[in-house]
């Protein structure tokens, strides 16, 4: 061991899983698996990204039918229009809910989120209770949310299981019609781009 | 390829081992293709440093809710998409589309 660690901060929490994570990250940096550098760039990485760039292409996709287009054909070039950086090797797909169709996104196998776009998930998405539920009882969860579609309404759960990473397009809330693209930006909450869901109104 | 969208299947039943990316519930049950998303490099043998190569048909699979578990609360109609690989899958009877 060096003897001192290379970036001890303000704040850190003490849990046995960061105190674990810690010593792998110390470990690895230590027989040169990874170097320093490239620890920052991943958190910087990822601190970039944040739910408000999925707001952005929502209120966009609100805004103008051609762009709404392009987000559910090719979500990346939609992406890269408003200046984000899509780069993933995984596929983006964004699903689009209608008064008819609503769609919730899950992964049960692990914690498959969309982060390139909208950054870290939240730590109830990687919950077992979430991943374990949410393709069971889709209805039950939602309505945990505060959100009940009616019984007319097809739910869609969409489990990303593999190379694609999906996001929820809700629908824009009813009476917003003179509102403009800053003012719909604000609506759109996380938990409605995850579908659990919908936006505020 | 071998599917088409529209072309009902049924997963395998397989209890192969090791990083798969075929959820356990999914397993035996019957759907639909919806579509296919592209070829990607093998997970199965991607996560234990081989080249995955060649790589394997993806597709976006359709499941009735009430086909996956028997106590389903909600209408008919919902339903749950997942992303299958090709190898997982075999053609298959009365998947309504």
């Amino acid at each position: 061991m060096s003897g001192h660690h290379q970036h001890e901060r303000a704040g850190r929490t003490t849990s046995p899983y960061a105190a674990r994570i810690r010593a792998i990250e110390a470990l690895l940096l230590e027989k040169g698996v990874l170097t320093e550098p490239e620890v920052q760039d991943s958190i910087s990485y990822m601190e970039a990204r944040s739910p408000a760039n999925g707001a952005k292409l929502v209120a966009r996709a609100w805004m103008d039918g051609r762009f709404e287009e392009l987000l559910l054909s090719d979500a990346k070039a939609a992406a890269l229009q408003l200046g984000m950086e899509p780069e993933h090797p995984a596929e983006f797909i964004v699903v689009k809910n209608t008064p008819g169709v609503h769609n919730l996104i899950v992964c049960t196998l692990c914690s498959c989120y969309p982060r390139a776009i909208l950054g870290r998930p939240p730590d109830w998405y990687k919950s077992f209770e979430y991943r374990s539920r949410a393709v069971r009882e889709p209805r039950a969860v939602m309505r945990e949310f505060g959100f009940e579609p009616p019984e007319d309404v097809e739910v869609i759960v969409h489990d990303s299981t593999a190379d694609v990473r999906y996001m929820v397009l809700p629908l824009r809330p009813l009476g917003t019609e003179d509102m403009g693209e800053d003012e719909l930006v604000e609506l759109v909450t996380r938990d409605s781009l995850v579908g659990v869901n919908v936006p505020r109104s | 390829m071998t599917f088409e969208p529209g072309d009902n299947v049924r997963v395998l039943p397989s209890e192969k081992p090791g990083h798969v990316r075929t959820p356990g519930y999914l397993k035996g049950k019957a759907g639909w293709i919806e579509s296919l998303v592209g070829e990607f490099p093998n997970p199965e043998e991607l996560a234990y440093g081989f080249s995955g190569k060649p790589e394997r048909p993806l597709y976006r699979v359709g499941f009735r809710q009430a086909d996956l578990w028997d106590d389903y609360e909600g209408p008919a109609e919902d339903c749950l998409y997942a992303d299958v690989y090709e190898h997982w899958l075999e053609p298959g009877e009365g998947a309504p589309t």
